[in-house]
C-alpha cells in the first residue's frame, strides 16, 4: 500500500514537470529536446515501476483506487507551483477522495 | 447567424462532445483491461528482475493497454472540456473494482465500496471545481 502511495506522489511530480514543459513547445523539436518533459516522463515511468512494484500483493480492488491520491498531490502542486485557485468544489472533491482512501484502507483485509 | 446555421453549429459542437466522451469512455475501458493484465503478469511472477519483466507477456499487454489508454486520454482532452470529462474518467475505478472481483475473486465488502464510490464522486467534484 505504501509503495502504491509513493508511486502516486512521484507521479503527481511528474504532472507538474509535464506541465511547466508543456508550455514551452512551439515545434516539434523544441516537444523532444525539452527536458522539463523528458523529466516529466521518467517520473512517470519511475511512479509506474513503484506502482506495479505495490499492486504485486495485496487486492487490486483497494490498491487500484489509493492512485487517486495523486489528484491530491496534483492540486497542491497547482496551487503552489502555478497559482491556481483551489475552488470551495475542489476542496470538497479532495475531502471525498481522502474519505474514499480512508475507507478502502479500512476495507482491506 | 440565422436560426438554421445556429442549430448546425450547436450540432456539430455537440457532436464533438460525444466524440470526446466516446473517446474518454474507450481510454477508461483499455485503462481497467491494463490493470488487469498487470496483476496476472505479476501474478506469475515471483522474483522481480529484468529479463523475467521483459518475457512476461500479460505485463508487456498490460503496457500497451496502458499507453493506448494515455494516449486516447491526452488526444480527447486536446478538444474537450476537462471538467465534463473528468466524471468519464472515474468510470476505471468502477470497472477495476467490478473486474477485481469478477476476474481475481476479490472479495467486495462496504467499506470497499463506499471507498471507491466516494472517490468517483471526488474526482467528478475536482473536474466541476476545474470549471470555476
Amino acid at each position: 500500500m505504501i509503495l502504491v502511495l509513493v508511486a502516486s506522489f512521484i507521479g503527481s511530480f511528474g504532472a507538474v514537470f509535464l506541465k511547466a514543459g508543456a508550455g514551452r513547445t512551439q515545434c516539434l523539436k523544441s516537444l523532444v529536446f525539452n527536458p522539463r518533459l523528458a523529466i516529466g516522463v521518467c517520473l512517470f515511468l519511475i511512479s509506474t515501476v513503484f506502482y506495479l512494484l505495490g499492486i504485486r500483493r495485496g487486492e487490486l480492488s483497494v490498491l487500484y483506487p489509493m492512485v487517486s491520491l495523486g489528484y491530491i498531490w496534483t492540486l497542491f502542486w497547482s496551487r503552489l507551483f502555478f497559482g491556481e485557485p483551489l475552488t470551495k468544489m475542489k476542496f470538497a472533491g479532495l475531502g471525498l477522495i481522502l474519505f474514499g482512501i480512508i475507507l478502502l484502507g479500512m476495507g482491506n483485509r | 447567424m440565422t436560426n438554421a446555421a445556429a442549430d448546425l453549429f450547436s450540432m456539430t459542437e455537440r457532436a464533438k462532445h460525444l466524440r470526446c466522451v466516446a473517446m474518454v469512455f474507450c481510454c477508461t475501458v483499455l485503462g481497467a483491461a491494463a490493470q488487469m493484465f498487470f496483476k496476472a503478469g505479476l501474478l506469475r511472477m515471483p522474483h522481480f528482475s529484468v529479463p523475467a519483466l521483459l518475457t512476461n507477456w500479460p505485463l508487456l499487454v498490460g503496457l500497451v493497454l496502458y499507453g493506448g489508454s494515455t494516449l486516447l486520454l491526452v488526444l480527447a482532452l486536446r478538444e474537450g472540456e476537462l471538467s465534463l470529462l473528468y466524471p468519464v474518467i472515474s468510470l476505471t475505478y468502477a470497472w477495476v473494482t467490478i473486474l477485481s472481483v469478477w476476474r481475481l475473486g476479490e472479495t467486495m465488502n462496504a467499506f470497499k465500496l463506499g471507498g471507491v464510490a466516494a472517490i468517483i464522486f471526488g474526482v467528478a467534484l475536482l473536474g466541476r471545481g476545474n470549471r470555476a
